[in-house]
């Protein structure tokens, strides 16, 4: 062999893997930033072409986003008295007044219930059946075990028409509760092995050593598993919540008022003359937000989540 | 404290038979050494006694009660792992605290703090205490988990290897420590190795398991100078027993198949002819490997002795061990 070794990389591969993952970075993050820029582009901006790089940033989609205006004439304008607020003159300047709020607001909410609730519900029974299978004498264990898994070998869309249906005749469609089940059931089959690699991985000696010291099975389970198996539990929550935040097909389908989403609802902003650009790319940058949020604070685990259980030692 | 008695206890893990009809009884303040191969049913006894198995048959009576249908908590036992002993997102304060916190124990916390200093400074570990479980040495880990048994005042210690994963001057040090504490504490313990060295110097009783069978109950000395079988009798002694066939010398007693011959029992120098094929050199003394009509034979010697490869030397038995075509003693 020559001089280095595989590894220990030289500067030059230093460097050539350094502009690899920035290019690849870069190329990543642009649809991102267009997303972003977009949200404070005015209207016309939004639409030019070529794009532009440099703008004048308005604040002009997040308006829109959050508010219903109508148009009206120049004289009635002259009745009203003068605008209070930055976002009324702003809507004011376009010869319209703010009628009310918009449903974004609301529809985010749901998506937070929905997103956050069915990840709980997830990693919460995915933890207990997990614990389950990777303790106990379960009969017919990996069949059951395969069973799980078999919901994951089609498209969860496949089975669109019947769930439909189901939600319709059960009055689960466009509910809070029905969209948490749906998503749950979902990712209940990825949190349970997900987490099962996790709880093989703790030594039963932890809970023996426990139950020896005079703790019950599920104290044992609370005190002993639970602390080490924190790393798991958090890599398992962000995969089920991403996919809960972002899940299009199904909401579009049972959801309509009520307990609709944000993912079928910012395509649907319009605004006068047209699809305001600025309003659905404003909706896109703040349905960003929590996602990134949560990675960010369980970012420590996710890291030891996702090469702990692949590597054995 | 207490006396912990087995009485024929049967346990088997699908076909494979771990523990086949065992009585055993450890005195109150006994500290008895379960001797024996990889899967001779030790660590299994000590599960079935902390109640981590059932047994399929027989009862377990700790204190004068049956305890056999009794979880592990209700026990009131210590147990101390081979590895794995420590829960690793607790402090050192944390670990040796959580048996005391149980809902079992449930003691308050100025009696809590008070044991578990005690503790510290038995083990030496007191500067210790505010560390991270997984920031220890070894042998510091495993001091830990002997502590963690020890604040609790249980009416037996289970200890599953303590030892074996340390160097070997950390366990020569462990084991006296050890045996230092059980003896001040009166405690009883219940000990699982196969380190004989371990069984020989800190044992009061030693059992001899053998494919889930007790083959034999008694002190060390007793089991090195009396042992029932050929079994019994390679447990214990450095280097091993020898066992050559019977009619190699003269006057073995009737039915005697093999016998057996620690370096005490051969006297060098008069007797059968025999070829030196190696020697050892421990520094304090030597061992001798011989030839013998063709069967291997090791001995020890004065560390200085005057011999070397392809000598001759006569070799006579001194009150050996016979033992029958079945490997038991006669």
């Amino acid at each position: 062999m020559s001089g280095h070794s595989i590894t220990e990389p030289t500067r030059r591969q230093k460097w050539i893997a350094a502009v690899l993952v920035i290019a690849y970075t870069v190329i990543i993050l642009i649809p991102l930033l267009w997303i972003i820029s977009t949200g404070f582009k005015s209207p016309s901006d939004a639409i030019s072409y070529p794009p532009k790089v440099i703008f004048t940033p308005s604040l002009e989609g997040y308006v829109n986003l959050f508010t219903t205006q109508t148009r009206i004439t120049p004289d009635m304008e002259a009745t009203l008295p003068p605008p209070e607020t930055w976002y009324e003159r702003l809507v004011r300047e376009k010869g319209m007044v703010i009628a009310g709020p918009s449903r974004y607001g609301q529809r985010f909410l749901n998506s937070v219930i929905i997103g956050f609730g069915s990840t709980f519900l997830s990693v919460f029974l995915g933890t207990l059946a997990a614990y389950a299978f990777s303790r106990f004498r379960v009969p017919i264990k990996d069949d059951l075990l395969f069973f799980i898994l078999s919901t994951r070998m089609m498209p969860p869309i496949a089975v669109a028409i019947p769930i439909f249906l189901m939600y319709r005749q059960l009055g689960l469609s466009d509910t809070h509760l029905g969209m948490i089940l749906l998503y749950t059931a979902v990712n209940l089959s990825l949190s349970v092995w997900l987490l099962k690699g996790f709880i093989d991985e703790i030594p039963r000696e932890y809970e023996e050593a426990a139950l020896i010291d005079g703790y019950t099975r599920f104290q044992a389970f609370r005190k002993v598993v639970l602390p080490q198996a924190a790393a798991g539990i958090a890599s398992t929550a962000i995969f089920c919540l991403i996919f809960a935040w972002n899940e299009y097909a199904f909401a579009v389908l049972l959801t309509s008022g009520e307990a609709q989403t944000a993912p079928p609802f910012i395509p649907t902003i319009i605004g006068v003359g047209g699809q305001d650009w600025p309003a659905v790319a404003a909706g896109a940058t703040l349905f960003l937000l929590p996602v990134m949020i949560f990675t960010i604070m369980l970012r420590k685990h996710l890291l030891r989540g996702i090469t702990f259980g692949a590597v054995r030692k | 404290m207490a006396e912990v008695r087995l009485e024929g206890i049967s346990k088997a893990f699908g076909a494979q038979v771990a523990i086949d009809d065992v009585s055993l009884t450890v005195p109150d303040g006994a500290f008895v050494v379960l001797l024996g191969p990889t899967g001779a049913g030790k660590t299994t006894t000590l599960r079935l006694i902390a109640g981590l198995e059932r047994p399929d048959a027989g009862r377990i009576v700790i204190g004068g009660h049956d305890v056999t249908a009794l979880t592990p908590a209700e026990r009131n036992v210590a147990m101390v792992f081979q590895q794995y002993s420590l829960y690793p997102h607790m402090s050192v304060r944390e670990n040796l605290a959580f048996p005391l916190r149980s809902p079992v124990c449930n003691l308050p916390e100025e009696e809590i703090a008070r044991r578990i200093g005690e503790v510290a400074e038995i083990l030496q570990i007191t500067h210790k205490l505010d560390n991270r479980a997984t920031a220890l040495s070894g042998g510091e880990m495993q001091r830990v988990s002997i502590g963690r048994a020890l604040v609790r005042d249980p009416v037996i210690h289970l200890m599953d290897e303590p030892l074996s994963s340390l160097d070997a001057r950390l366990r020569a040090d462990l084991r006296i420590e050890l045996k230092r504490i059980q003896k001040d504490l009166g405690a009883t313990m219940l000990y699982v190795t196969h380190d004989q060295t371990e069984a020989m110097t800190m044992a009061t009783h030693v059992g001899v398991l053998d494919h889930g069978r007790l083959v034999q109950f008694a002190p060390p000395r007793e089991i090195y100078e009396d042992p029932v079988s050929i079994y019994a009798a390679s447990r214990l002694g450095s280097p091993r027993i020898n066992i050559l066939p019977a009619d190699l010398f003269p006057g073995a007693p009737a039915g005697a198949e093999s016998i057996g011959l620690r370096p005490e029992h051969i006297r060098l120098g008069e007797g059968q002819e025999a070829q030196v094929v190696r020697l050892e050199h421990l520094g304090d003394q030597t061992r001798l490997h011989l030839r013998l009509a063709g069967h291997d034979l090791i001995t020890l010697v004065a560390a200085h002795a005057d011999l070397k490869r392809g000598d001759s030397i006569a070799v006579s038995p001194q009150t050996p061990l016979y033992f029958d075509a079945d490997g038991n003693r006669i």
